[in-house]
């Protein structure tokens, strides 16, 4: 079980650290479309910062702020707002083509859009699924063998 | 000189691999297989395959890391050592393995070749396309979410299905 971290430099530097590393996960998945970085990498750092704060507050507060249950609707709504910008397009087009996105743009500004669109859907499943194998591995206390 | 660094950090994944392979403390194994995943993502980054380095940073050394620490919190840190027989047939599928494939990388075009075939097929067509076509000057990102959004489109159901199923194996068992 994670308990609390005892030091109280360790705390204070996650509780500073914590929306930065949120700040710059935002940063990567806008920046993915200039140089490294998208949905993926974004989504791993957003998850990272919320088992960055189980790991030195302890599980109390982590428990308060994330939801199990609502992390995996997140994830499974990341994976369908893939799926509906690749339907959007459908109609009289390809499947997975933005230029039909019905957006006040040009077709190459669209598939801009779709592109971050569907980063954003990748970046949340993933988060949410790191944050949720993390709970669940880490919950020692209704360990089934125990 | 980038040769030396590039030999010394290749030379320093063999070391990391085996410290990890031979480390009784599986503490000691997860955190030194996060130490190559960071000098793994030093090597994509030498070769220029910067997102994947990218990648294997936050993933190989951040990510995995941390999944396998909170795998220890359930086990013990203590590895059982392999029966006296499994282990010779273990190295003996190891080596048959690894001599396959080193007897194959010399049919892998080589680093860097831009008549090989990968590289005169579509590769081209998404470079100089991709800012016409997306808007989207990075050409790994219009590929992976545009180009070829299928595949990544899979990769999201396959990250999703393993987050659910790992959520359903380790589910609370309540009464």
């Amino acid at each position: 079980m994670i308990e609390r971290h005892d030091s109280l430099v360790v705390i204070t530097f996650v509780r500073v650290l914590m929306p930065l590393v949120q700040l710059f996960a935002l940063y990567v998945l806008a920046y993915g479309h200039y140089g490294p970085g998208g949905g993926f990498q974004a989504g791993v750092i957003l998850g990272a910062s919320y088992i960055l704060m189980a790991l030195a507050l302890g599980r109390e507060p982590f428990e308060r702020r994330v939801n199990e249950t609502a992390c995996l609707a997140i994830a499974a709504g990341g994976v369908l707002l893939y799926l509906l910008t690749g339907l959007a397009g459908f109609a009289g087009g390809t499947l997975l083509d933005y230029a039909r996105l019905p957006l006040p743009a040009s077709a190459v500004k669209a598939r801009y859009y779709g592109i971050l669109l569907i980063e954003t859907g990748v970046a949340a499943a993933v988060a949410a699924t790191l944050i949720v194998l993390f709970c669940r591995l880490a919950d020692t206390e209704h360990h089934p063998d125990r | 000189m980038s040769e030396i660094i590039f030999a010394m950090l290749l030379a320093l994944l063999v070391v990391l691999a085996l410290v990890a392979i031979r480390a009784g403390d599986l503490l000691v194994a997860v955190i030194v297989l996060g130490a190559y995943g960071f000098a793994m993502s030093l090597v994509w980054t030498a070769i220029g395959a910067v997102d994947v380095a990218f990648t294997e940073a936050v993933v190989g050394a951040g990510a995995s890391t941390v999944l396998f620490l909170a795998a220890l919190l359930r086990t013990s840190r203590r590895r059982s050592p392999l029966p006296g027989r499994l282990r010779w047939a273990a190295l003996g599928s190891v080596l048959a393995v690894g001599a396959v494939l080193l007897s194959v990388t010399t049919a892998l075009p080589r680093w860097g070749d831009h008549d090989a075939a990968p590289a005169r097929h579509v590769s081209p067509r998404y470079i100089t396309a991709t800012v016409a076509e997306t808007a989207t000057p990075n050409a790994v990102t219009s590929v992976l979410a545009d180009y070829r959004g299928y595949d990544t489109l899979i990769e999201t159901v396959v990250i999703f299905s393993a987050g659910l199923g790992g959520w359903l194996l380790l589910a609370r068992r309540d009464p």
